[in-house]
């Protein structure tokens, strides 16, 4: 025992200083958090928090188990017109429980799709998500619950807990802030736990990691049930952030707006997703407001094709190179 | 049945859109064996091995694992049987230390591996003996070392370690010297010598000395199917061998090519 903690001392108190510093850099942005709604408008913040969460759940499928889902759109959408139609029709209902219906509806759906499309790598998983997807959105324009073209409107925002009222932006604004650390810090303890190491030797090399007995379509499948739950569980928290569930939600352009993000951010890194979502939001609202309105969606274009030509691993990958090569 | 065979085939067959890649082969390993699969390019020696780990349906024919049918299982419950194969291209976890890779195999055992809400610290138990399977090929300098920053040996070295974590009874080592210098090569036969102790190794080769050094038994496979079986020394004088060599000592001249 004396004799291995004396040879991994080094390299084990490098790791802790790693921990220590990552704690530090969770704490500095957890004040941040807390504070940003002084600074911030609220309603804004949550936006972007919901979409990072969105991003955050992509990304442990794409970017910590090698799947690239096109069709995560329908678990944002299903996770919002659940949590909506069920606000909406019982009045009686608190908010939290209604994000709970619609978080456990998508984790249902992601089972379903997961079960379907595992079986298929690469292109052809990505293919069998985006047509599973594409189904369920022409589901939701058909279904009556969903109101159809026009979504549904008006979702009361309701009691937390029966007890705190929501309406103020602020008070809704803490409660988004605690969903998405809540669902980040799964994400974290997913990645780094010991089911974490076999989807990483999973992503790694396929064939031997069946080759050491694991059965990999199974952790797959896991992994997908969580990010198909942690992507309802945004758009529940957003339904309710904007009383209103609608069908961009569940179309495929918001399967490809969350790659965007996650690619821009920095796939495989566990804040990379945050700043993606941070700054594809900001720039769309920025956009929307000034005279290149119309232009949003070739300025992102542009914006991507940059950044998988010049920085790769997106901008908090870059980052993290940086880090690495200059204080190592 | 005795027990005297760990794994044998019959009539093993593949086919492959009307192409034969393994035509009725029947293998039988004796237990505790180092045997050896050679034969020229193209002659189905990966093929088997893709077979024997379920990495492929056979077509036709039967796999006995202890004189117990295990054609219909799965790959990954082949590995839990007790039968671990390695891969022709060096198969590591690139992005992963040297000491994660080989823990990574142990981690199986714990039964925790599907366990998302637990911290990864709950692993470093498993760093001694992670350490002493590295120690025991040579590595434990590597144990912090990302395996995509090692040498091509060493990576070699490493997917021995991370078999041996599973403790398997047989080892399937698909080329285990290709593509390495003369002095890799010596010592990864005298890591296979060392680690066969109280295991079965099949092992396709195409360096004829590397199998002249280690095997006690040898198939020579050549079209698909068994042309000869015996020690090195039949097997090597045997003319049919020879001519399908052509009579070039293929092993030697590909590995100058590798």
């Amino acid at each position: 025992m004396t004799a291995t903690t004396q040879t991994l001392s080094p390299s084990m108190k490098r790791r802790r200083r790693a921990r220590q510093r990552r704690g530090a850099l969770y704490l500095a942005l957890l004040a941040i958090g807390l504070v940003a709604p002084f600074v911030a408008y609220p309603v804004f913040l949550m936006k972007i928090l919901c979409f990072a969460l969105f991003a955050c759940a992509f990304n442990l499928l794409l970017g910590y188990a090698g799947l690239l889902s096109f069709g995560h759109a329908a678990f944002l959408a299903t996770g919002g017109y659940v949590t909506g139609y069920l606000l909406s029709s019982h009045p009686a209902l608190t908010p939290e429980t209604g994000i709970l219906a619609g978080t456990l509806a998508s984790l249902g759906l992601g089972l379903v799709f997961g079960a379907l499309a595992i079986r298929r790598q690469g292109i052809y998983f990505a293919m069998v998500t985006l047509a599973l997807a594409q189904m369920v959105f022409f589901f939701y324009i058909q279904a009556p619950f969903t109101g159809g073209e026009d979504g549904l409107h008006g979702v009361p925002r309701g009691q937390l807990f029966g007890l705190i009222d929501l309406s103020s932006n602020l008070a809704m604004y803490y409660f988004v802030f605690a969903v998405f650390v809540l669902g980040f810090a799964l994400i974290q303890r997913t990645v780094h736990s010991p089911f974490g190491q076999v989807l990483k030797a999973i992503r790694e090399n396929e064939p031997r990691a069946v080759s050491l007995g694991y059965n990999v379509d199974a952790y797959k499948l896991v992994a997908f049930v969580i990010s198909a739950g942690l992507a309802g569980l945004a758009g529940s928290t957003k339904t309710v952030v904007f009383q209103l569930a609608s069908l961009t939600d569940a179309h495929w352009h918001m399967s490809g707006e969350v790659i965007l993000m996650t690619l821009l951010g920095g796939v495989g890194t566990l804040f990379g997703p945050l700043v993606g979502a941070g700054l594809v939001v900001s720039l769309q609202t920025q956009l929307a407001q000034s005279p290149l309105g119309n232009w949003v969606s070739v300025i992102l274009g542009a914006i991507f094709v940059i950044c998988v030509l010049s920085f790769r691993s997106g901008i908090v990958g870059e980052i993290q190179k940086i880090v690495r090569k200059n204080f190592k | 049945m005795t027990q005297e065979f760990v794994l044998e085939t019959r009539g093993l067959t593949k086919e492959f859109r009307g192409f034969t890649a393994v035509d009725d082969v029947n293998l039988k390993v004796r237990e505790g064996h180092i045997h050896a699969l050679i034969g020229p390019n193209g002659a189905g020696k990966t093929t088997v091995f893709n077979l024997l780990t379920k990495f492929l349906p056979p077509t036709r024919g039967e796999i006995l694992y202890r004189g117990k049918p295990i054609t219909g299982m799965r790959a990954n419950d082949i590995a839990r049987l007790g039968l671990v194969r390695s891969f022709q291209i060096s198969a590591v976890f690139a992005h992963m230390t040297a000491l994660e890779n080989v823990r990574v195999a142990l981690q199986r055992r714990l039964g925790t591996s599907f366990h998302f809400w637990k911290s990864e610290r709950s692993l470093e138990p498993l760093n001694d003996q992670a350490l002493a399977l590295l120690d025991q090929v040579g590595l434990k300098d590597y144990a912090d070392v990302l395996t995509v920053e090692m040498p091509y040996g060493r990576k070699r070295a490493l997917e021995v370690a991370t078999t041996l974590a599973l403790d398997p009874a047989v080892m399937l080592l698909d080329e285990p010297t290709q593509g390495m210098g003369a002095e890799d090569v010596d010592r990864i036969v005298e890591l296979i010598r060392r680690v066969s102790e109280g295991r079965t190794v099949l092992m396709v080769e195409h360096n004829l000395s590397v199998v002249s050094r280690l095997c006690d038994r040898i198939t020579v496979l050549a079209r698909g199917s068994i042309l000869a079986e015996g020690d090195y020394a039949a097997v090597s004088t045997d003319p049919r061998v020879r001519e399908a060599y052509m009579g070039s000592e293929a092993g030697e001249t590909e590995e100058a090519g590798a």
